[in-house]
Parts: C-alpha cells; structure tokens; sequence
C-alpha cells in the first residue's frame, strides 16, 4: 500500500491552492485526480458557460490572471488551461486518473481504496467540490415520461434538446443562464422561480464581484456571519460571464420572451402547479439587491470617492404580471424538456466515515470535518464568503494547510 | 451625524423572540419534536351556519391543552338567501391569512429591533362565482387572486419596513397554505 503524509481528492482549484501550500509546508503529499487536472470544469459544464467571476479575480497561492482582459470572463478551455498550467507551475504532485471509491478510517489516519491501488495517509483533505450531483426535488418523479429530463450538468447547448418547449425550474445562475441562451435560440421558454439572489453585473462602472471584494464581503468570515447555515444556503446570484458585461434579471428575460411562472410547487398528470409566491420571491430580491447596493453607496460615501464613480442608479422592481399562470400541461403546452436547476451538492457516497448529518452535509468547521485530520474546501461560505469562489481558495487553503501543519507537529512532539 | 451616543429603548412589540429563538435551537436538535397536528371540529347548526369548536393540539412530543376552547361560527350572506349569522368561511380564509401576517410582521420586527406603532393589514380577494354555483367548469371555485395592502407605523424606513411584510410572507403558514397546493382527504362514517 502506497502512503503519504497526506492526500488530497481533487486538482482544481481548491486541491491545487492546498498543494501550493503543504508543499510551501513541505508536507509530503500527493492530489488523487478522477479524471485530469480541472475534471468538472472540463466534462460537466455547459457548451457557453463562462465563470461568473472576472479573470483579475482568478487569483491562487502564487498565481494570478496576467492576460490582458481583466475585467473579462473565462470560458471552460480557458479555466481548464488555467488551471493546467498552475498545477504545471507548482507542480502538484497529481495523479490522474484516480478515482477514490473508499475512504475508511484506520489506526493512523484513512485509508483510501483507488482505481489505481490503495493509499494510506495521516490528514486527507476532500477537495472533489461543492457540484458533483445536481440536487433534483422529489416532485420530479411527477414528469410524464414523454417528456425529457436533464440537469445542467448534462445540459450543453439548445440544439442538442429534443424538439419542443422547455421548462427551467429555478432561477438562480444556471438556471437563467439556461432561460436566456434556450430562449434565444428560438424556443418558448418557462421559468419557475423561486427565491433567488438578484445582482446586477455592474454598478457605478465596476463589475459587482469588485465590489463585493472591495467592501469586504466576501472576506466577512463564517463565524462573523448572522446565520451561517442559512448563508451556505443561499442560492447563487442571477450573474453571467459574457464578453458584453451583460445583466440578465427576471425584467430581461421577460422581455426577451421568457414566461416567468411561481415556483415549481406539484406536478400530476402532466400537469405543473405553480406557487403564488412569484411576488413575494421577486420583492425579497429586490429589497436584497438594494440592501447590497446601499452598502456599495455607504462604503463611497465613507471613503470620500463619489467622484470616482459613476452616480448610484437602482434598476427597478421586478415586474410580476397579473397574468402569471398557477398552472400548467405541459403536454398540451408543446413541452419537451425539463431542466432542473435546482442546485447542486457534493457527492460524498465513497467516503465511509460517520461526518454526515441528516440532510448528508458534511460536518465542519470552517472546513475542519468532525473526524481527525480530515479537512474540506471549496464548500459555499465555508470559512469565508469567497470560500467556493477560486479566489476564495488561497485564503481557506493557507488557514486550512496551518491546522494541519500544527495537528502534525503536535503529533510529533 | 452628530457626535452623542444613547442607548435605544429596547423595542417591545410584545413578542417573545427570545424563546421563539430558543425554541428553534431545540427542535434543530430534535426534529421530531416539530411535529404538529392542528384540528378543528365543525357541527352544522342550520341553513348554511356552523359552529367550529377548536381546542387541543398536539405538538412538541404531546398533546397540548389551552386554558380556553375556541368557538368560531361561519354563515354566508342574505345574497346568498343565507341568515348571515356570521362571516363567510373564505373570508375566515381572508381572517386567517391577515392575521399569520401581521403575527409574522410583529415577531420579526420584534427581531430585527423595529418598534411598531401600528400595523394595519386591508384584504380583497377577486372571486367568479360561477365556479362554486357550477354554471362555468373552466372557472375555478376558489379565489382569483387576493391583494393584501398593509399600513405600517413604526421606527425604520420604508425599505426595512417592506422587508418585513416580505419576510413575514417568506415564513408564513398561511401564506404557503393558500399559494401552494395541499393534499385533503376526507373520510365519511
């Protein structure tokens, strides 16, 4: 049996800044990769996807963007080249290609059953991300057979559905990302929305993601937050990555022609029923957008910098017709596909130690599992609100990689 | 902005967060303790007028008793050729919607340190009734729509007031009970 100090699962982003790290430590380790470096990015995204985060925001332990766009928005290939190159760089002890299909404990630390044989290690840190499975409602088992039913991870470009209309069911970045280009390719496109997190993609001249930086936001620490479960809940925010800087809302794809209906609340023989919350969803959103840009107007008042920035603006309400229907057959509406945006969790079905909770959440604290030597990363609001974003992972991993060094010395002394 | 420092009344909207909150840490440990069941029983006096009689629930691992029964009595209107002893059930429905409202608006304002001066919560709701007397099947029998207009007094400004009433309707029993659909089953002896 081959062992290390430690081991990593999974070289992306997270697994890549630990490796940075334990090797800065020189703590001997090795990153146990399924596939190649950047997996997920590479084979579970859709076709236009772009990170929702602007390329001077790609930023790892000793590595940054140093292109040319800055303010732009990477697509796959160039997520998956950047990430490539940063293992190459620090060189990351990687081995492709290995699958982990067991993690028990043992007398010394874990043991791990591989595709490619067995390893023994003292800490292991889960790095295998926050969107391994797509998180379904049970209420998809109501989808009449005839009808098609995908998640965005099997999701990759319009023409590639069946024929017909398609249902999206949640609003949040995938799902009206999904709306939009579905849309736009000619389809008729209804929109079940629940609560969702409404952001538009720049305000006063910056890309939101700089102010969220800029005020502190996403630095504000998990055990600083007011209601930390509540906050690792949250859904993503309505943002997309385009070369245009654009902001999609629940307004614009109306206008677009997308048919925004309640959330998705039964579905019997065919038929959906839509909650009549719609309105109520869209004003906490607003409300909440305008909590996040009043704070943006406070930090420049504060700070003195109006005239460094374009004047505030506020987008307006969303609009919530009257005409909004409760119900819908589906069949009878020419719908042939639906897509559950419904969320995403980790998949945690090779890891045999009892850190589970109820709902199947890993246990933690800021990303310490409640096992020994065990760690994670990448999960939302982990330590920190930036903790599933890449540019939230030097921070997690260097606070992280410090406990390990420190439960090894302690070992050792 | 001025340079003197007071220390705020405390808000008293007569709610007891406290132990709304301590209750939630308890039953996110014990689950099974949230379990409720809610009952009503309903005798026809005559005509279209009945008497509910509400009483005993069960809750937190046990039957719960309260100090009083309740009696709640529904009739419909003279236009309807009833006696109108009493208000119609979808306007108890109308009661009942308003007042988990202005429940949920009091707790959280409680909550979130706003002090109420006075909340006042006016409903309408569109009803075609040509659903319920079976003249048109494509109309439905219940409500079209319901539109809930709340006046609200209190220290916050117009923006954190709204985000009261929105979250209010976010944790709202009724709210859900009348936007989403529910499973009835009834038996008869």
């Amino acid at each position: 049996m081959k062992s290390a100090t430690a081991i990593i699962i999974g070289a992306g982003h997270s697994g890549l800044a630990m490796s940075w790290h334990l090797a800065a430590r020189s703590i001997d380790h090795v990153v146990l990769e399924r596939g190649d470096v950047a997996n997920s990015w590479r084979t579970e995204r859709w076709d236009s996807l772009r990170l929702l985060t602007p390329n001077w925001q790609s930023r790892l332990p000793g590595h940054a963007y140093a292109g040319e766009d800055r303010d732009g928005f990477m697509t796959m290939p160039e997520v998956v080249h950047f990430l490539q190159h940063y293992a190459e760089l620090s060189r990351a002890p990687v081995m492709s290609g290995a699958r982990v299909t067991r993690v028990r404990r043992d007398e010394e630390g874990y043991e791990l059953s591989t595709s490619q044989g067995a390893w023994r290690c003292r800490k292991l840190v889960i790095a295998s991300g926050a969107c391994n499975l797509a998180s379904v409602p049970s209420l998809s088992t109501g989808l009449p057979a005839t009808i098609a039913s995908l998640t965005p991870l099997q999701y990759r470009r319009p023409d590639l559905l069946p024929d017909g209309g398609v249902m999206i069911v949640g609003a949040s970045a995938s799902g009206i990302q999904l709306a939009r280009e579905i849309q736009a390719a000619g389809r008729r496109v209804v929109l079940s929305v629940g609560e969702h997190v409404r952001m538009p993609r720049t305000y006063r001249g910056r890309d939101i993601q700089w102010w969220m930086d800029v005020i502190g936001a996403m630095d504000l620490g998990y055990d600083a937050a007011e209601n930390i479960e509540r906050a690792r809940r949250l859904p993503s925010p309505q943002l997309v990555g385009t070369p245009e800087r654009a902001t999609i809302d629940l307004n614009s794809l109306r206008r677009a022609g997308v048919e925004l209906v309640g959330r998705l609340a039964g579905l019997h023989d065919g038929k959906a029923q839509f909650s009549g919350s719609l309105a109520n969803v869209c004003a906490l959103a607003d409300l909440k957008m305008n909590r996040l840009l009043a704070a943006i107007d406070a930090w420049v008042t504060g700070n003195g910098l109006e005239e460094q920035f374009a004047a505030p603006h506020r987008d307006g309400p969303t609009v919530v017709g009257a005409e909004t229907k409760l119900s819908l057959d589906l069949i009878a509406a020419g719908i042939g596909t639906v897509i559950w945006a419904t969320g995403y969790r980790p998949d945690y079905s090779w890891l045999d130690v009892p850190v589970l909770d109820r709902h199947g959440r890993i246990r933690h604290d800021g990303g310490v599992v409640a096992a020994p030597g065990m760690y994670v990363m990448g999960l939302p609001f982990m330590r920190r609100r930036k903790s599933s974003f890449i540019d939230g992972a030097a921070d997690d991993a260097a606070d992280l990689a410090a406990h390990l060094h420190r439960s090894l010395d302690r070992a050792a002394a | 902005m001025t340079n003197s420092t007071s220390t705020p009344e405390p808000v008293q909207n007569g709610v007891n967060v406290a132990a709304l909150l301590g209750a939630r840490e308890a039953l996110e440990k014990a689950p099974e303790a949230a379990q409720f069941k809610w009952r009503a029983s309903c005798e026809w006096l005559n005509g279209t007028h009945s008497r509910s009689t509400i009483g005993k629930f069960f809750g937190l691992g046990a039957e719960q008793s309260r100090d009083e029964t309740f009696t709640v009595e529904a009739d419909h209107p003279k236009v309807f050729a009833s006696e109108d002893h009493a208000p119609t059930p979808v306007e108890l429905v109308l009661s009942g919607l308003a007042s988990c409202l202005t429940a949920g608006v009091a707790a959280i304002a409680q909550r979130r340190g706003i002090q109420l001066h006075s909340v006042k919560a006016t409903l309408e709701a569109d009803m075609d009734i040509q659903g319920i007397l079976g003249i048109d099947d494509d109309v439905r029998n219940g409500f079209g729509a319901i539109r809930v207009h709340f006046d609200i007094r209190a220290d916050a400004s117009e923006d954190d007031i709204k985000a009261l009433v929105a979250q209010s309707q976010k944790r709202s029993a009724v709210f859900d009970i009348v936007t989403n659909p529910t499973a009835v089953f009834v038996t008869v002896n």
